[in-house]
């Protein structure tokens, strides 16, 4: 049997660069990233605050701070070119193509209307998700509302909260915060996304709830094939839902890879170092193998590989030279010169 | 647990917050933020205090350094009971005893220097004579936590939050503490800057001679560092034991749940597991019989009527639990 046409990828940043303005001058604050999301599949994009991950994650769907531009590269959703489009059309894309998680659903979530009214504003904008066969406009406003009111409970349920007849007519102060993030999940999958974005969204969760919220999202996997870009400085969520990794170190990417092969076998100091830094129950007490220094300024960042000021393995190219992104296996790519590679 | 003499003993603690509904300010319940918590802490040891928000973790923390006063209960540091610690002994105890908290944004005051943030508690309390021999003090503390002098001239928004955390720990160690109350002390910085701050601290406990007190909601954290841990759970501590046998052998459910609940850094690890269920109960509405037992998923009758008192369920192993070890023998 032929393989299945897995079509294009649901994400594709290729190259893209970014500045800020800060204090009155253009700051390089991402250089060159590029990933790559599968249908179905789950990256981590892990790095330490400043590391660009963030910056990355809200230049997908349009939502870059003002402070920032664009100055090359490109980034694709579903083959589509999203760079250079109207705040209109970008609208259009959030509404139907990529749908955002925040760390805060408080942020998130309007106080003053009902879970129900919030989920049903999704259907509201985009009526056609209310009925598969496309006959939407002939749905007298009654029909509508009472379809969205039922889409919204399914969504409440699929989201595992408990007593979603009841929660739909609940406003979000009465939640726990984990509630809310299921909430505000539940609204982003109402959309029927191509690509959900996570942006640290259990940071401020207490840790039994964490696990829920993790628990939830490997199950809404496998159940609805969702296509996932993680966005998070925790290792460990990583290692529990991501198929594969891109590590991030001051607005580059420095190693991409599946999650099994970066965990077991890191290249790049910088992952190596990550990994050793972070303490786990199993060993003895104080074994931290701290990272000397720290992330570099952007305002200020090294010449040549930028993290050879704090590298263990620095040798004579680093200072000078920028690391090309190269392939060390198959689908294992590396910036790193210990690794050959060359300039990049 | 060790017979060494306690450098701080707590004993029944208890603190209430009355809730007010603000415009008649009547009285409409009680926070039960602390409700009756003991534990005690030798010289030269690490004492974990692990739990989720609310569960009153840092109202302990705020009682011990005296910054609130007790409902009800004992705090003895170095055998003194704090409550009759007045003048003298209460500006020594102020002394002894320093905490970092977690924001050291909040912590250091933004138009001020470095330099006169670690030298205004060293004049308030008294511990160096002169301008000349704190600037002194301040330069050596600043050293003891790794960082450059230079920092000293540099405004709190000129630094990072690393450097500001471990200034804010080098401004408690300049009056020479001997307990340092740690409350979430790397909650806000990234791993390998946490990395940094914990390394610093293991090498300095033995060096100073200190005693810490480390509050986190971080498991992995508190195990590494602690010789012993108590988890609280709604005001009150449902199991204490040395950290490598909590960890090793949990009694209480919860524990067993917060521990199944880290996202371990290996793929090839057991996935998270939520076994306990929904969220932490506010602490105005504390459940009846055992609190935990609405999240529980091995309660019964029992644990919804009678709340088990923490016992010792194993030599040196406290555990307030009606069927301890429950949670370890149902995942077989």
């Amino acid at each position: 049997m032929p393989p299945r046409d897995p079509g294009p990828p649901v994400l594709e940043v290729q190259e893209l660069s970014l500045e800020l303005g800060i204090r009155g001058r253009w700051v390089p604050a991402l250089d060159r990233v590029s990933l790559r999301i599968e249908r179905g599949e789950a990256l981590g994009l892990v790095g330490e605050s400043g590391s660009g991950k963030s910056l990355t994650a809200l230049s997908v769907p349009g939502l870059l701070p003002a402070n920032a531009r664009v100055t090359g590269g490109a980034i694709r959703v579903m083959g589509e070119d999203v760079l250079g489009r109207s705040e209109r059309e970008l609208a259009g894309l959030r509404a139907r193509s990529v749908a955002f998680v925040f760390q805060n659903p408080t942020t998130y979530l309007n106080p003053v209307l009902t879970v129900g009214r919030q989920i049903a504003e999704v259907f509201e904008r985009s009526p056609e998700l209310l009925d598969p066969s496309g006959r939407v406009a002939a749905l007298s406003r009654g029909e509508r509302r009472r379809r969205a009111r039922h889409k919204s409970i399914e969504y409440l349920r699929l989201v595992r909260i408990p007593d979603p007849e009841r929660i739909v007519d609940q406003y979000p102060f009465a939640l726990s915060g984990g509630m809310q993030q299921r909430v505000v999940i539940a609204m982003a999958l109402a959309r029927r996304p191509h690509l959900v974005i996570a942006d640290e969204i259990t940071t401020a969760l207490d840790v039994t709830v964490q696990a829920q919220i993790l628990g939830l999202l490997a199950e809404l996997r496998r159940q609805i094939d969702m296509t996932l870009l993680l966005i998070t400085h925790d290792l460990g969520i990583v290692a529990q839902l991501a198929d594969r990794v891109a590590v991030m170190y001051s607005g580059r990417v420095v190693e991409s890879a599946d999650v099994r092969r970066l965990f077991r076998a890191p290249r790049h100091p910088y992952s190596r170092a990550l990994l050793q830094a972070v303490p786990t129950l199993h060993d003895d007490r104080t074994v931290f193998r701290p990272i000397p220094g720290s992330m570099p300024a952007i305002t200020d960042p090294p010449g040549g590989c930028r993290f050879h000021p704090r590298c263990p393995e620095v040798f004579a190219p680093c200072a000078g030279t920028r690391p090309g992104l190269a392939p060390v296996e198959e689908g294992h790519t590396v910036a790193c010169h210990l690794y050959g590679g060359g300039a990049g | 647990m060790s017979e060494a003499a306690a450098l701080l003993e707590v004993q029944d603690l208890v603190k209430h917050f009355p809730v007010g509904d603000g415009l008649l300010a009547r009285r409409k319940g009680l926070v039960r933020a602390v409700d009756g918590v003991s534990f005690r802490v030798p010289h030269g040891h690490t004492f974990g205090l692990v739990g989720e928000s609310g569960c009153g973790k840092s109202t302990v923390a705020m009682l011990l350094l005296k910054l609130l006063e007790p409902t009800a209960g004992r705090i003895a540091f170095d055998g003194r009971d704090l409550a009759r610690a007045r003048g003298a002994a209460l500006h020594e105890f102020r002394r002894r005893v320093q905490i970092v908290f977690q924001d050291p944004y909040g912590s250091l005051d933004p138009r001020q220097t470095i330099l006169s943030a670690l030298i205004e508690p060293l004049s308030t309390l008294g511990v160096v004579a002169g301008r000349a021999r704190a600037v002194e003090r301040a330069r050596e503390s600043i050293a003891l936590m790794g960082l450059d002098p230079e920092v000293l001239g540099r405004l709190p928004h000129e630094l990072s939050g690393g450097q500001r955390q471990r200034i804010v720990i080098a401004r408690a160690l300049a009056v020479a503490p001997q307990l340092l109350v740690l409350d979430e002390p790397t909650a806000s910085v990234d791993v390998s800057v946490q990395a940094q701050i914990l390394c610093r601290l293991e090498e300095l406990k033995g060096a100073q001679g200190l005693t810490y007190l480390l509050i986190s909601h971080n498991l992995v954290v508190v195990r590494s560092m602690s010789d012993v841990v108590a988890v609280m759970y709604l005001g009150r501590l449902v199991e204490v034991a040395a950290a490598g046998e909590l960890f090793g052998t949990p009694l209480h459910p919860y524990t067993a749940a917060l521990i199944r609940a880290i996202p371990l850094p290996d793929p090839e690890a057991p996935r998270v597991a939520a076994l306990a269920r929904g969220d932490v109960p506010s602490p105005v509405r504390i459940p009846s019989g055992c609190r935990y037992h609405p999240r529980c998923p091995y309660a019964e009758r029992v644990c919804r009527e009678t709340d088990p008192p923490l016992a010792e369920v194993r030599s040196g192993h406290l555990a307030a639990c009606h069927f301890p070890g429950v949670a370890s023998r149902a995942a077989g």
